[in-house]
């Protein structure tokens, strides 16, 4: 509902700043909006960014390749295996490392699973938002099991560290095997519960359908990606547009949705986690036995100057990093290409004339991690 | 209107198959861990700090103070000094500070050493008063457990100290001709080894 | 002793001591209450609840009890003091004293009026009109916004309440409580829940009772008031202490009269099901099923939206209650 349709006044009228400040009891993060308000309706939302600011970049100019990459995991800390990815993908590109096929596919997998449990954290915290108490821990139950095959493997539960320039740190064991297939079998009647208990339920299906519209001219202005173009009707994946890995051999979809509106995005990340698992399970049965590290990994590693990026799909869009090097083992330039700004970027014109509580549900359905858009 | 009352209709029923949903997940038992009344079992690869491994003929660190791992880490927590014994061939470790405060639990350390004389410790309890308990002396943190096994610690050791301990096959390193080939095989034989501390 | 007793059991005695066992009975429900949501909501959740504290966190309420006793009574600046005291004291008034009109068992109950149901609705209005006053002198935009949130979801849903209870009145022919309790004698196919022969939309009957109960106590899947109001703590932000903990044991006061009245008219109040046992037992079993579904619905459901609230009192349940209104009478009228 939007103003133009309730408010019966046309003439200018008294507003008041309401600060949804950096301290949040939903779950988003370190995020200040400063809200024009007139009454309950948004006036104009303005984001305040930078409370988290850790000079991720600035890091990258001073650290070697090798020591730059456990910061990766820290940019997007539920995503963190897919930007490690795309961190370890550009300095290989860039040296033209052959990465070991049995690698490769592990690290399809890893970064599946891990996109299935950000997306289990998305849900849990959405749902939190609107009020729903009971979901995030059942998805956190969920998310438990995959942070114990990760940590088996990794030692690690959320910033891996997992991958190396060249490869793997080590390889996956006979038990990490084993409970991925049972996860996935497991997984798979979890989703529907969560179909009856939330996405069927009509209280859920109020506050969503309609709400936030976000069309696809709109994400193309500000650049948003991921599952927020998706839920606009635009097929961008960047697994599909720029295929990176291994992921032209396996089977699946780019979920999207025409609608735009909140329940859309959100239909598109619950078919994502059907589609990862479907991704996880090809990866599992072909997964090639051999090395997981490339065979002539430099000690000391320098690019060759010049100009390189690589891409992926994270779990909140499109993930990117470019270096700029000037051929010291050290980065002239570390530029990391935030999904979660350029999703949020848009939220000041969306959110005109909206109610508090929609323009905080489309907000939620946006999926912001705030330490990605202030690295 | 038929729309309308269809709309009741379904909407009432999903909100019972939601309450049906709850009322089953009720009378399931608990899924979570009573810490402390209950402990988890702590995986083989799980990261805790790093420790010295200690060579068990001798007691001493198999760590020689090569500085590979001080020069390896981001986050410059490591510092480690050496000195050349009499009558030994290579330096022994003098000292061993690691800034917990500051780790990240990476493992460019453990990956570095290229002789496995650290590993990641499976400690996690790890709760303490002052950030100083953080700055982990862990040269003397391995003369305690040298003496606490019995074994004379810091012995000027025999000229040509054997590994004998099967220290667990570090990842794969960087450094390509000390790749060891065992981390490469198949599943089986993945360096999951690491003996009770 | 028989004189003792006389004089203890005469009327204006007795009346007190009913009062003082009242305010027990709701002290202690409301403080275990609070464990029994907790733990509630903790198995929903495949999780523990409260363990710690005593056994199985028996002791738990205590502990919040005297940690809101010790804390600072804050007053700040500006604020109407007179009103801001008073606000949680009109609160839990209302609840105290309906409930004496409520019959727990044939014989236990405050008072036998003839008006009760009367009663119970007229002190219900001031719930209102209470936490709008407690949102009106904390003196603080969020608070006010939070209250007048409140207002307008209670006022639209006392309409089908009390369009369902005229109903109920018209049915069973009495305001007085015990009366109609009386009249549900005989084994649970008597109770006004069943009685398709009058009102064949029974059970939709109890349905909007129940919702409009879950609203009027601002309980989740309604509970906007309180838990999303600007994401701070809405109409209660300025208490602290035991100020809060009084507006707390309000919510459960409310929600422990509203599942009796729903005891009464619809369950049969204290008659047995199967014609055996006691009348307080039964009484108390009824009540305890509601109060659990009712923690049930709070954990399973998220909150609807405000306008969603509005539109489903005002275009959904006020139609219906009327339409079973005319329904009944018609019933009532032909047979």
């Amino acid at each position: 509902m939007t103003s133009a349709e309730t408010s019966p006044v046309q003439a200018p009228r008294e507003t008041f700043v309401l600060n949804l400040g950096p301290q949040h009891p939903a779950t988003h993060g370190v995020l200040r909006v400063k809200l024009t308000m007139d009454g309950e309706y948004v006036v104009r939302a303005e984001p305040v960014c930078g409370y988290i600011h850790r000079m991720q970049e600035k890091m990258g100019e001073n650290r070697t390749y090798a020591q730059f990459l456990p910061n990766t995991s820290r940019i997007d800390y539920l995503s963190a295996m897919t930007y490690t990815h795309a961190f370890v993908g550009v300095v290989e590109r860039a040296v033209k490392l052959q990465v070991p096929p049995r690698a490769e596919f592990i690290r399809v997998i890893t970064s599946e699973l891990n996109r299935i449990s950000s997306h289990l954290v998305w849900w849990g915290a959405f749902l939190l938002d609107l009020g729903g108490f009971t979901p995030l821990l059942y998805a956190f139950d969920d998310r438990e099991k995959i942070l114990d095959l990760l940590e088996g493997i990794t030692g690690s539960r959320l910033t891996y560290s997992y991958y190396r320039i060249g490869g793997l740190y080590n390889d996956v064991d006979e038990a990490f095997l084993k409970g991925t297939r049972e996860f996935v079998a497991h997984m798979r009647p979890r989703l529907k519960m969560y179909r009856d208990l939330v996405t069927e339920n009509i209280i859920f299906r109020k506050r969503l359908i309609g709400i936030g519209p976000i069309g696809a001219e709109m994400c193309r202005k500000y650049g948003a990606t991921g599952p927020v173009i998706r839920g606009a009707g635009v097929a961008y994946d960047v697994r599909k547009v720029e295929p990176y890995s291994v992921y032209p051999e396996f089977d699946f979809i780019a979920p999207t949705f025409p609608e735009g509106d909140s329940m859309a995005r959100y239909l598109v990340r619950m078919e994502e986690i059907a589609q990862s698992l479907r991704i996880i399970e090809q990866a599992l049965d072909k997964l090639p036995a051999g090395p997981v590290m490339a065979e002539k990994v430099p000690r000391v590693l320098k690019l060759p100057a010049g100009d390189y990026c690589y891409a992926v799909e994270a779990a909140r869009g499109r993930f990117a990093v470019r270096i700029v090097s000037d051929g010291k083992e050290i980065p002239y330039r570390v530029k990391l290409r935030s999904p979660s700004l350029s999703n949020l970027s848009l939220f000041e014109e969306a959110s005109r004339g909206m109610l508090l509580p929609d323009a905080l549900a489309m907000m939620g359905s946006l999926d912001l991690v705030i330490p990605d858009i202030d690295r | 209107m038929k729309n309308a009352l269809k709309e009741i209709v379904s909407g009432f029923n999903s909100l019972l198959t939601g309450l049906r949903i709850t009322i089953g997940q009720f009378f399931k038992p608990t899924v979570t861990v009573h810490y402390p009344h209950e402990t988890l079992p702590i995986p083989a690869r799980f990261r805790g700090h790093i420790e010295l491994v200690r060579d068990p003929d001798t007691g001493k660190a198999l760590c020689f103070a090569c500085k590979l791992c001080e020069r390896a880490c981001p986050s410059d927590c490591i510092i480690v000094e050496g000195a050349k014994l009499d009558g030994a061939k290579k330096k022994s470790v003098t000292e061993y500070k690691l800034d917990f405060t500051k780790c990240s639990l990476c493992g460019s350390c453990v990956e570095a050493c290229r002789d496995g004389a650290i590993r990641f410790s499976r400690d996690y309890n790890l709760a303490g008063w002052t950030k100083e308990e953080f700055i982990m002396d862990l040269f003397a943190k391995l003369q305690a457990e040298a003496q606490a096994a019995g074994v004379p610690p810091a012995a000027p050791a025999t000229a040509g100290a054997v590994k004998t301990e099967p220290a667990p096959p570090p990842p794969t390193q960087t450094p390509p001709p000390a790749a060891a080939a065992p981390k490469s095989e198949p599943p089986k034989t993945a360096p999951v080894a690491i003996d009770a501390p | 002793m028989t004189n003792l007793l006389n004089i203890v059991f005469a009327e204006p005695y007795r009346l007190g001591l009913a009062l003082l066992l009242i305010m027990s009975f709701v002290g202690l429900n409301a403080a275990y209450l609070v464990w029994v949501e907790r733990k509630g909501a903790g198995r929903f959740q495949r999780r523990p609840g409260p363990t710690e504290v005593g056994y199985a966190g028996l002791i738990q309420p205590i502990a919040d009890a005297i940690k809101l006793l010790s804390k600072q009574l804050i007053l700040p600046d500006g604020l109407d003091a007179t009103l801001f005291r008073a606000a949680p004291l009109l609160v839990m008034a209302p609840a105290l004293i309906s409930l004496a009109v409520v019959p727990f068992s044939e014989k236990l109950l405050g008072r036998d009026i003839n008006v009760g149901l009367l009663l119970i609705f007229a002190l219900g209005s001031i719930n209102v009109m209470a936490i709008m006053l407690g949102g009106w002198s904390s003196r603080n935009k969020y608070a006010i916004i939070s209250a007048a949130r409140v207002v307008s979801q209670n006022v639209a849903y006392e309409i089908p309440t009390l369009l369902v209870v005229i109903t109920m009145i018209m049915v069973t022919g009495s305001m007085d409580l015990n009366e109609i309790v009386r009249q549900q004698a005989g084994g649970f196919w008597r109770w006004n829940l069943f009685r398709w022969d009058v009102n064949p939309l029974a059970p939709v009957t109890f349905l909007i009772f129940y919702t409009c109960m879950l609203a009027e106590t601002n309980r989740a899947p309604f509970d906007m008031a309180e838990a999303e109001s600007e994401l701070v703590a809405g109409a209660y932000t300025e208490y602290s202490g035991m100020g809060f903990g009084v507006f707390f044991m309000a919510e459960y006061a409310n929600i422990l009269l509203g599942c009796s009245v729903a005891t009464v008219l619809f369950l049969g109040g204290w008659q047995s099901p199967v014609g055996i046992g006691p009348g307080l037992f039964w009484f108390l079993a009824k009540m305890y099923f509601l109060v659990f579904s009712v923690i049930w619905v709070r954990w399973t459901f998220p909150r609807t939206q405000f306008y969603g609230l509005l539109n489903l009192s005002w275009k959904i349940l006020i139609p219906v209650s009327l339409f079973t209104l005319i329904l009944t009478s018609a019933m009532m009228k032909m047979f």
